[in-house]
C-alpha cells in the first residue's frame, strides 16, 4: 500500500459544519442535473498547502525532483504579490479529491464545489480519460517510493539527471492510443530465411546458349535488389512508424534496469496527464457551464450575488488578444445547447440562408441538454471546435485573428472571416501541442542509429530546443539520433551524435 | 515541514550552481546591483526549464472583442510557448551569495580580531518589577505572592482556597539591558570624482563596492558603510550620491584621506571597530607633494588603525595611473596595504580576489 502523509487525506478530516452542509446540498443538486461523478472528497488547505499540491500536479506525494520546488516558489511569489491565486484544484481519481483554500469566502467555496463536480463528471465520462488510472493517487506514491529507493542506491545527482533526460522527451508519446501497444512481430528466423532467399536468385531453366536471353543479367540484378530490399524491410524496425517514442525507447534503448524503471514511470505519468491537455477548453468550459447554472439558479443567496459576479467574471474575463479557455468553452457549450434546443441542425437549417429566418428559427426540439451530455462523452478540444464552431458563433462572439505588425510594433486585428478564425484556432490548438514525431527507423543505415520523422504541418520546430532534445535522446539511445523535419519550408535532417548537433539539408523523400 | 521543502532545497542548490557558474558574468555586468535588500539578493536567471520538442514562434493568434481590421489588438498571444523565455527571479540570501563568492574566489575567511568588538545592547524581558502595565503582568508570580500573603495573614482556608490578589501582590515582567559582544566593521569608500573618472569607471567601482560589501557583511555581525567623494576637496555623501556625482577640477587625494581619518577618529575607535578604507581612483594626483602627503598620512595615521588599506585603480583614458606606482614604491610588500589595478569590467573578479584575498 502506498504511503500517504497523514496531514492529507486523513480519514475523518471533516469540513466545517457550514461547508459540509453546502457540500451535501450541492452534491444532491449536481446529481439532479444529471451529472455523473465519482465520489468527491473535499479537503481544506492553507494557501501554502494548496500551492504545494498544485506544484505536484494535485498529488500530495510525487517523486523527488527540483522542478516541483521551482514551480512552488513561483506560485508562492504569485500569491504573495497578489498576482495569482488558485481557487480550486481537483484530481482525476476515484474517489476524486478536490482542495478548497481555507481563507476563501463561503460563496467562493460553493462556486468551487459546483465547478469541481463539472470536472469530475467530465473525468468520469469523457472518452479520452477512459484509460487513465483512477488509482493514480496510490500509483504516484508508489512511483515516489520506487524512485526514492533508486536514489538511495544510485545517488541523487545521477538519478535526477536521468529524470531530466526522460522529462525532456516525455511529450513524445501517442496520446490518441494509450491502450494500443504495438509490438515487433518479425522473428529472427524469418530474417534468417529471408537472408537465405536473397542468395538464391530464381532463374528460368534454359540452355546455356539461351541463358543470357532468358535470364538477362539486368533481370537477375533486379531480383537480387528486390530481395535485398525485402530483407531490409524485415530488418528495419518498427515495422510501422511508431508515435510512442517513449515506449519504443523503453523496449529497445540500451538502458540499465533502474533506468528502465524511471523511464516507465515518467511515461506512465505522461499518459495520465495527456488527456487533460487535450480537453482543456471542453473541460474548463463544462465546469464553468455547470457552476454558472447551479450558482445562479439554485445556490446563491441575495447577499452573495455581488461577490459571485465579481469572481465569476474574473474567471471568464478575456485579456485583449488572448484566448481564455473558460470563456471559449462555456460559450461554445451554451451555443450547442441552444442549437439543439431550437432544432438548428440538419438539412433544412444548413440550407437556410436569410439571416432573419436563421435568427427566428426554432423548432422547439428541446434536445440541448441531451446533446451536450453526448458531446462531452466523445470529443476532445480539436474535434469539439472543428465540429461545433460555426460562423454564427464566431460572429456573435466577435472573434478575429491577429497578427504582429512589425512596422507598428504591435498586434493588430487581421481578419474577421470565419474561415480564417477557425483555421487559426485549430492551428493554435495543434501548435500548443507537441509536434507529431514518429520513430521511423531504429536501425538507421544499419548502424543502430535512431531516425525520427516529424509529420510536418507547416510549423517549424524550435531549433534550439530541438537540438537539446535530440542530444538527450542520443543520451538515452547511446547512438546518433536523427530527425527529419522542415525548416522554413526546406527539408532538413537534424542530427545529434551525443556530443555534437548538426543540421543537414536533405532530399525530399519520394 | 512541508513535503515540498526538500524539492525546494534541491531547486535552490541548482540555482546556486548556476550563479556559481555565471559568477564572472554577474560580476562584470553589474546585474545584481540594486537588487540587494537587507538580507536577500534577487537574482535574475534565464528560466531553468526542461527543454522539450516544441513549435517555434507563432506570429498569428486569435482574439475576441471589438475593433476594425488593422486596429491594435492588445498584447497578442504569447510568442510561441512562452516557457523558457521569461526570466526567473530567485532570491538568495546575502550570506549564500557571499559563500559562493568566497568559494569561487577562494577567499580566506577574515580572521576576527579578538580585541575589536563593539558592545551592542539588547533589551530582553527577563526581570520582574512591582509596577508595570497590565499587559505584562506575570500571572504565576502574582498568584504566588498573593498566596504567600494570604497564608501569612492567616486568611487561607484549604477547603475554599480562594486567593484574591491586591495591588501589592502584583508582579510585572520587565526588560533588562544585556550587552552582547559583536564583531563590527566599518567600510569607508573613497572615490575620486574628478573629470577623468567617467561613467564606465564609476560602474566598475559600483560593482567592486557591491561585492566587497557582500563579503565583509558575511564576515562581521555589524557592518557600517561611509562614503567620501573627492576632487580637490573631499566631502562625505550618501551611497546614492557617491555613485552619481561627477565633478570637474583637480584631484587632491590627501583631502579624502584626511576626511576619512576624521570620521574614524570621531565614530570608529579602533578598539571596537575593524576598519576597512577602500580608495578608488584613476591614479591621477595633482602633485607629487600631495602624493607624499598621502603616503605620510597613511603611514602615520591610517595604517596603524586599519585592518587593511585598499587602493584600486580603475584605468581611464585620461589618468596617468601614477598613484598606484607611488604607493607601491612607498609600501612595497606591506601586508596591510593592498593595491589592485582594474583595466576593465572583466577584471573585476580578479581585482576582488586581490583586495579580499589576504583574509585580513
Amino acid at each position: 500500500m502506498a504511503f500517504i502523509p497523514s496531514r492529507f487525506l486523513r480519514e475523518g478530516r471533516q469540513l466545517p459544519a457550514e461547508l459540509e452542509e453546502a457540500r451535501v446540498a450541492i452534491t444532491e443538486l449536481a446529481r439532479s442535473y444529471g451529472l455523473d461523478f465519482f465520489d468527491t472528497i473535499f479537503e481544506m488547505c492553507t494557501y501554502e498547502e494548496i500551492n504545494m499540491l498544485a506544484s505536484y500536479g494535485g498529488f500530495p506525494v510525487r517523486y523527488p525532483h527540483w522542478r516541483w520546488g521551482m514551480e512552488y516558489l513561483q506560485m508562492q511569489k504569485g500569491y504573495e504579490y497578489g498576482l495569482s491565486k488558485i481557487y480550486e484544484m481537483v484530481i482525476n481519481t476515484d474517489p476524486s479529491y478536490a482542495y478548497l483554500m481555507d481563507n476563501n469566502l463561503m460563496v467562493d467555496q460553493k462556486l468551487v464545489m459546483a465547478h469541481v463536480y463539472g470536472h469530475v463528471d467530465f473525468f468520469r465520462n469523457n472518452l479520452w480519460f477512459a484509460h487513465t488510472n483512477r488509482r493514480m493517487l496510490d500509483e504516484m506514491a508508489n512511483h515516489a517510493a520506487k524512485i526514492r529507493r533508486i536514489i538511495d542506491r544510485r545517488g541523487q545527482n545521477e538519478v535526477e539527471q536521468f529524470i531530466d533526460l526522460c522529462l525532456s522527451v516525455d511529450n513524445l508519446i501517442d496520446p490518441y492510443a494509450p491502450h494500443i501497444k504495438r509490438k515487433r512481430t518479425v522473428s529472427e528466423e524469418e530474417i534468417e530465411r529471408a537472408e537465405l532467399r536473397r542468395d538464391e536468385v530464381q532463374r528460368m531453366p534454359a540452355k546455356p546458349y539461351m541463358d543470357k536471353f532468358i535470364n538477362p543479367p539486368e533481370f537477375l540484378d533486379e531480383q537480387r535488389k528486390r530481395k535485398q530490399a525485402e530483407l531490409e524491410q524485415l530488418r528495419s524496425f518498427p515495422e510501422e512508424p511508431e508515435r510512442d517514442v517513449l515506449g519504443f525507447l523503453l523496449d529497445h534503448a540500451p538502458l540499465e534496469r533502474w533506468q528502465q524503471d524511471v523511464l516507465s514511470i515518467i511515461r506512465e505519468e505522461a499518459y495520465y496527464f495527456a488527456p487533460q491537455g487535450q480537453t482543456k477548453i471542453m473541460n474548463e468550459g463544462w465546469a464553468t457551464y455547470w457552476h454558472t447554472k447551479m450558482m445562479t439558479q439554485d445556490i446563491l443567496t441575495d447577499a452573495e450575488v455581488i461577490d459571485y459576479a465579481d469572481h465569476h467574471s474574473g474567471t471568464v474575463a478575456m485579456k485583449p488578444g488572448q484566448l481564455n479557455p473558460y470563456k471559449l468553452g462555456v460559450e461554445l457549450w451554451r451555443h450547442i445547447e441552444e442549437r439543439w434546443d431550437k432544432g438548428r441542425f440538419g438539412k433544412a437549417w444548413t440550407e437556410l440562408e436569410d439571416p432573419r429566418d436563421r435568427r427566428a428559427w426554432d423548432t422547439g426540439a428541446g434536445l440541448g441538454r441531451e446533446k451536450i451530455f453526448e458531446v462531452r462523452r466523445t470529443h476532445n478540444d480539436i474535434t469539439f471546435l472543428d465540429t461545433f464552431l460555426t460562423a454564427d458563433f464566431c460572429r456573435d462572439q466577435g472573434f478575429f485573428t491577429t497578427k504582429y505588425d512589425p512596422k507598428a510594433r504591435q498586434w493588430v486585428i487581421d481578419s474577421r472571416e470565419f474561415a480564417d478564425v477557425k483555421q487559426q484556432l485549430l492551428q493554435m490548438l495543434v501548435s500548443r501541442g507537441t509536434p507529431r514525431v514518429y520513430v521511423d527507423d531504429g536501425n538507421h543505415a544499419n548502424r543502430g542509429e535512431l531516425r525520427l520523422e516529424h509529420a510536418y504541418e507547416g510549423l517549424d520546430v524550435k531549433l534550439e530546443w530541438a537540438s537539446t532534445v535530440l542530444g538527450n535522446l542520443a543520451g538515452l539511445w547511446k547512438r546518433p539520433v536523427h530527425l527529419d523535419t522542415y525548416l522554413e519550408g526546406k527539408p532538413v535532417l537534424l542530427s545529434h551524435d551525443g556530443s555534437e548537433f548538426r543540421k543537414h539539408h536533405r532530399k525530399e523523400a519520394s | 515541514m512541508l513535503e515540498i521543502d526538500r524539492d525546494l532545497g534541491r531547486f535552490r542548490d541548482i540555482v546556486k550552481g548556476r550563479v556559481r557558474k555565471d559568477l564572472r558574468r554577474y560580476m562584470s555586468s553589474g546585474e545584481l546591483i540594486g537588487r540587494q535588500g537587507k538580507e536577500l539578493v534577487s537574482i535574475p536567471l534565464p528560466q531553468i526549464g526542461i527543454p522539450r520538442l516544441r513549435y517555434g514562434k507563432n506570429d498569428q493568434g486569435v482574439g475576441q472583442g471589438e475593433g476594425e481590421e488593422g486596429d491594435g489588438a492588445g498584447q497578442g498571444p504569447q510568442a510561441g510557448d512562452s516557457a523558457g523565455e521569461h526570466m526567473l527571479e530567485v532570491e538568495l540570501s546575502v550570506d549564500e551569495l557571499a559563500e559562493i563568492l568566497g568559494e569561487e574566489l577562494e577567499l580566506p575567511l577574515i580572521e576576527p580580531k579578538g580585541e575589536r568588538e563593539s558592545q551592542s545592547e539588547r533589551a530582553r524581558y527577563k526581570g520582574i518589577t512591582q509596577t508595570g502595565p497590565e499587559s505584562l503582568r506575570h500571572f504565576k508570580r502574582t498568584y504566588k505572592q498573593a498566596l504567600k500573603r494570604t497564608i501569612a495573614s492567616g486568611g487561607f482556608d484549604p477547603r475554599r482556597p480562594v486567593i484574591v490578589p491586591i495591588k501589592e501582590d502584583k508582579r510585572y515582567r520587565t526588560y533588562v539591558i544585556e550587552k552582547e559582544p559583536r564583531s563590527a566593521a566599518v567600510l569607508i569608500y573613497m572615490m575620486d570624482v574628478s573629470g577623468s573618472m567617467g561613467k564606465e569607471q564609476k560602474e566598475i567601482v559600483r560593482s567592486e563596492a557591491f561585492w566587497i560589501d557582500t563579503w565583509i557583511r558575511h564576515n562581521y555581525d555589524d557592518v557600517a558603510t561611509r562614503f567620501i567623494i573627492h576632487d580637490a576637496t573631499a566631502r562625505e555623501v550618501d551611497r546614492d550620491t557617491f555613485f552619481r556625482t561627477r565633478e570637474s577640477g583637480g584631484t587632491l587625494i590627501s583631502s579624502a584621506y584626511k576626511l576619512a581619518m576624521e570620521i574614524i577618529d570621531k565614530d570608529y575607535p579602533a578598539s571596537e571597530w575593524n576598519i576597512y578604507p577602500f580608495h578608488f581612483s584613476d591614479g591621477d594626483n595633482w602633485s607629487q607633494s600631495d602624493t607624499r602627503a598621502c603616503v605620510e598620512l597613511l603611514q602615520s595615521r591610517m595604517i596603524p588603525v586599519a585592518n587593511q588599506f585598499s587602493y584600486a585603480q580603475v584605468d581611464s583614458q585620461y589618468g596617468s595611473g601614477q598613484f598606484i606606482k607611488d604607493l607601491h614604491e612607498a609600501f612595497g610588500d606591506q601586508d596591510v596595504v593592498t593595491l589592485s589595478r582594474i583595466p576593465n569590467r572583466d577584471a573585476i573578479m580578479e581585482s576582488i580576489k586581490e583586495l579580499l584575498g589576504k583574509g585580513r
